[in-house]
């Protein structure tokens, strides 16, 4: 139970330290193989995301990779967003949620699989 | 990056923070094409920057939760442990890889569980 949970948090690690959406990995596994709710496992996920992400972006600040003044604007702006967001997402049903996070996963995974690995440096 | 356009940068992020706040998760599948294509930074740019702008929201996010009741802190400690190891790995390897095969293995596997989502 205790290693299901660090390679399945250690799985989501790489994926989100690459910055290509670990929580699409998380909070699937969190709700179908440890049967966790919906917003249970959104909230695990946001919370986990946060010492992950600070690895990895002091990782990539180091290489030098991160355009400080885009991040800038998008973060501001996106307070507005977030605040909206998780509001809205605490007077929604959980199992509605369920199901809106699944038509969600289905688009951007269909996205994902006809995407072309670019290698541009 | 060529020009930066401060009108769409600012829709990029509202949209990127609401479905990031909503779905406690996927700013990043947002924000990342929308910094390529729309902003024209490069891939690993794009990728870097994603994570710099969805850890403020992140935190804003996970206060809401907090504050609505909606915060469980069941296994989160393992998963951390987990998540912490696989995001300097992750980091360490994004220079590295081609990412043609990844996308594939991801999306077959956000596909299945979408399906098993929607109908359970």
């Amino acid at each position: 139970m205790r290693w299901l949970l660090i390679v399945i948090g250690f799985l989501s690690g790489i994926i989100s330290g690459m910055g290509v959406g670990g929580g699409t990995l998380l909070i699937p596994a969190l709700t179908i193989f440890m049967h966790v709710e919906q917003k249970a496992a959104q909230s695990i996920n946001l919370l986990y995301f946060i010492p992950t992400a600070t690895v990895a972006l002091w990782i990539h600040a180091k290489n030098k990779r991160i355009q400080w003044r885009v991040l800038g604007v998008l973060v501001v702006s996106g307070v507005v967003g977030a605040l909206g967001g998780s509001f809205l997402a605490s007077y929604v049903e959980g199992s509605f949620l369920k199901k809106i996070f699944g038509v969600f996963l289905f688009i951007m995974g269909v996205i994902e699989f006809f995407k072309k690995g670019k290698k541009d440096l | 990056m060529i020009g930066f356009d401060y009108i769409k940068s600012i829709g990029i992020g509202i949209i990127t923070g609401f479905v990031n706040g909503f779905f406690g998760s996927g700013g990043g599948i947002i924000v990342v094409p929308a910094l390529e294509s729309i902003v024209g930074l490069k891939k690993h740019e794009a990728h870097a920057t994603a994570i710099g702008v969805i850890l403020p929201l992140s935190i804003l996010s996970a206060f809401v939760y907090m504050k609505q009741g909606l915060l469980t802190k069941g296994y989160l400690s393992w998963i951390t442990l987990g998540g912490v190891l696989g995001g300097y790995i992750g980091a360490k390897w994004l220079p590295k890889i081609s990412t043609s095969w990844l996308h594939k293995i991801f999306g077959i596997f956000m596909i299945v569980a979408a399906i098993r989502m929607m109908i359970v």
